[in-house]
């Protein structure tokens, strides 16, 4: 109870490790292929600008899974990375008219790049307090974005940033075909996270989340790796925050300010950490409740989703993937062998 | 020359608030292990608290000096019975997330309920003017608030080192374990030490009121500076919170004095200058690893 000084955060994953409850292969294609549809058929039951959000939170949050739930580290500044890529897709695109996915990847570049130093600082400290240097990092972006106005806009934001895409004008002017020209750049990023995460590299890092003094007896080099994954999960971050920006066609300090950084950690949470599927039903759920709320005219938001976190880390760590995940192992070895699994 | 002193003044006001939150951060800290995000949505609602007794109850400041962190240390009670207790078990993380939740919670509610606009708060009587010492015209509301922090965190720090329960709190915040093992019983202590980290947060607030914009937005910077305050100072050490605090205040004040555009940048540039020389912070202690 006292200060725990842990290295790493010790969080309540959704992925269940017990091999009798692991899915089966052909159960796992099968939910991969699922995901794949419901995200290619999504802007044609949702207004695509709302869909393009959901899978642009949801990359977003895949980001924080990968450091939080593969890592155990708690990034609480990753509005900074999403943000910078926002602003540098933007600059990118209005100042050199270059198609929008270079000018996203532009973005993600320099995401990384900004991630380096912050990502060296940060893995100095450990715990909880990484969780404030980072958060504390993210502010000082926040505030030389407000400064340099020129670049910037400052309070105004960034307005008019085009969608160029190869002269291709239904791409540019329509939001649907919009969607289907981004997605593969969303699915890069989720691509990404994954092939980390089931990389020998992926293995280090569940080693280092696990048993931080282990891992660095065995010879890992545990801040090296910690800084890597961080510049891994800052591109991945920027990815997403550029995609977002173009699909707005602004970006404002919005993107910057830490109840960005808190709204992507509550989205990962409440989807459930530890399995990269978590992060997109958590954006789903939040990027459609906000989106319900505000055309239904209600101001305060914040008591809508202060209430949910507040109710989730209270009751549902596993979130909603965790808890359904749960659920139906426990139904599933009901049928088999009753009784044996209800304590 | 009587600039610089103004200017120090004004850094001394400023991180008398740091200092004061930040003591109240570090306590908790301490005693709990719980990063309390709140605390800057609890120096809002010291300051929109002192605003509203003053226009529904008449109350002046001097009284709101005094209700107000009574009210927010019976506030923090609850908050710390009804919640933060069931997660003090897990991982600190839980707690942080727990408070940032609430944080939206409470913000949004001020702001529904007092809207988005400044409330009206005046300079409380006697401290309107300014005095003038062999030339040097300061604010008076200014002085005071300065002295009345350095003394209100020494007022505290005898209260931490001279008195039993001081003894017990620095001993929990110290090796929690080693303490019950010599036949303290520290859970006793940690609700009241919660309603009182809070209560320091709310003085913080009801000082901040005559010359702050009060907004329900006031907290949400004021939060981040905090937690820089204690990254510099140690998140462990109470005294490290409070000289940090002053430390960033000045900072703060001659940053704006001199280089306006950068004074906030600069507070975290020192905290990555700390994090890279001395992680642990200038007054905390190497962890563990």
């Amino acid at each position: 109870m006292s200060a725990q000084l842990t290295e790493t955060t010790h969080v309540e994953t959704a992925a269940s490790s017990a091999p009798d409850r692991r899915l089966n292969p052909f159960v796992r294609a099968g939910l991969l292929l699922l995901a794949l549809l419901v995200v290619l058929a999504l802007p044609w039951y949702i207004y695509p600008p709302v869909a393009m959000d959901i899978v642009a939170w949801g990359l977003f949050a895949i980001s924080i899974d990968l450091l939080l739930g593969f890592t155990g580290l708690l990034s609480f500044g990753h509005a900074a990375f999403w943000g910078t890529s926002a602003y540098v897709t933007g600059l990118i695109a209005i100042r050199s008219g270059l198609p929008f996915p270079v000018a996203i990847l532009g973005g993600a570049v320099v995401a990384m790049l900004i991630a380096v130093p912050t990502g060296y600082l940060a893995v100095r400290r450990t715990g909880i307090y990484f969780a404030m240097v980072t958060l504390a990092f993210a502010q000082m972006i926040f505030f030389i974005a407000n400064q340099a106005r020129d670049l910037t806009g400052g309070e105004n934001g960034l307005q008019g940033i085009p969608k160029s895409f190869f002269g291709i004008e239904t791409v540019e002017t329509d939001p649907f075909y919009f969607y289907y020209a981004a997605l593969p750049l969303i699915l890069l990023g989720a691509f990404i996270a994954w092939r980390t995460v089931s990389s020998p590299f992926g293995r280090v890092l569940l080693a280092i989340r696990d048993n931080p003094a282990r891992a660095r007896a065995l010879g890992y080099d545990v801040e090296r790796y910690k800084i890597m994954v961080f510049v891994i999960s800052a591109g991945i971050a920027g990815l997403a925050g550029g995609v977002f920006s173009v699909s707005h066609g602004f970006a404002s300090l919005q993107e910057l300010v830490w109840q960005t950084s808190g709204k992507v950690v509550l989205i990962t949470v409440l989807g459930g950490i530890g399995t990269l599927w978590g992060g997109p039903l958590g954006a789903a759920v939040v990027v459609l409740l906000e989106d319900y709320l505000a055309s239904s005219g209600f101001n305060g938001i914040g008591i809508i989703t202060g209430s949910i976190f507040v109710l989730i880390v209270l009751l549902f760590r596993k979130g909603i993937w965790g808890t359904v995940a749960d659920l139906v192992a426990r139904i599933r070895s009901r049928g088999r062998t009753p009784g044996r699994r209800d304590a | 020359m009587s600039a610089f002193i103004q200017y120090t003044l004004q850094g001394l006001a400023t991180g008398g608030f740091y200092a004061l939150a930040a003591l109240g951060l570090a306590v908790i800290f301490g005693v709990m292990g719980v990063v309390n995000f709140s605390h800057g949505a609890m120096y809002m609602l010291g300051a929109v608290g002192s605003a509203v007794l003053l226009d529904v109850a008449d109350v002046p400041f001097w009284g709101a000096l005094v209700v107000v962190p009574v009210l927010l240390f019976l506030f923090g009670i609850l908050v710390e019975r009804l919640l933060v207790r069931w997660l003090l078990a897990l991982d600190p993380l839980y707690n942080f997330l727990l408070t940032f939740g609430l944080t939206l919670l409470i913000v949004d509610l001020v702001k529904r309920r007092y809207g988005v606009s400044g409330l009206p708060y005046e300079l409380p009587a006697g401290l309107e003017g300014r005095v003038t010492i062999g030339g040097l015209s300061l604010s008076s509301y200014q002085l005071f608030a300065a002295f009345f922090s350095v003394a209100l965190c020494i007022a505290v720090w005898l209260l931490l080192t001279k008195t039993r329960i001081g003894m017990i709190v620095r001993a929990s915040t110290e090796d929690a374990e080693r303490t019950r093992a010599l036949g303290i019983n520290v859970g006793r202590w940690v609700t009241p030490v919660f309603g009182f980290g809070i209560a320091l947060a709310g003085v913080a607030g009801v000082l901040a009121a005559p010359f702050r914009a009060i907004t329900a937005d006031m907290g949400s910077n004021f939060i981040i500076i905090l937690f820089a305050v204690v990254v510099i100072g140690g998140l462990g050490s109470i005294l490290g919170a409070v000289m940090a605090g002053f430390l960033v205040g000045l900072v703060e004040a001659y940053g704006q004095a001199y280089a306006p555009s950068y004074a906030q940048v600069l507070i975290f540039v020192l905290m990555a200058a700390v994090v890279l020389v001395r992680p642990a912070g200038l007054f905390g202690r190497e962890e563990a690893s």
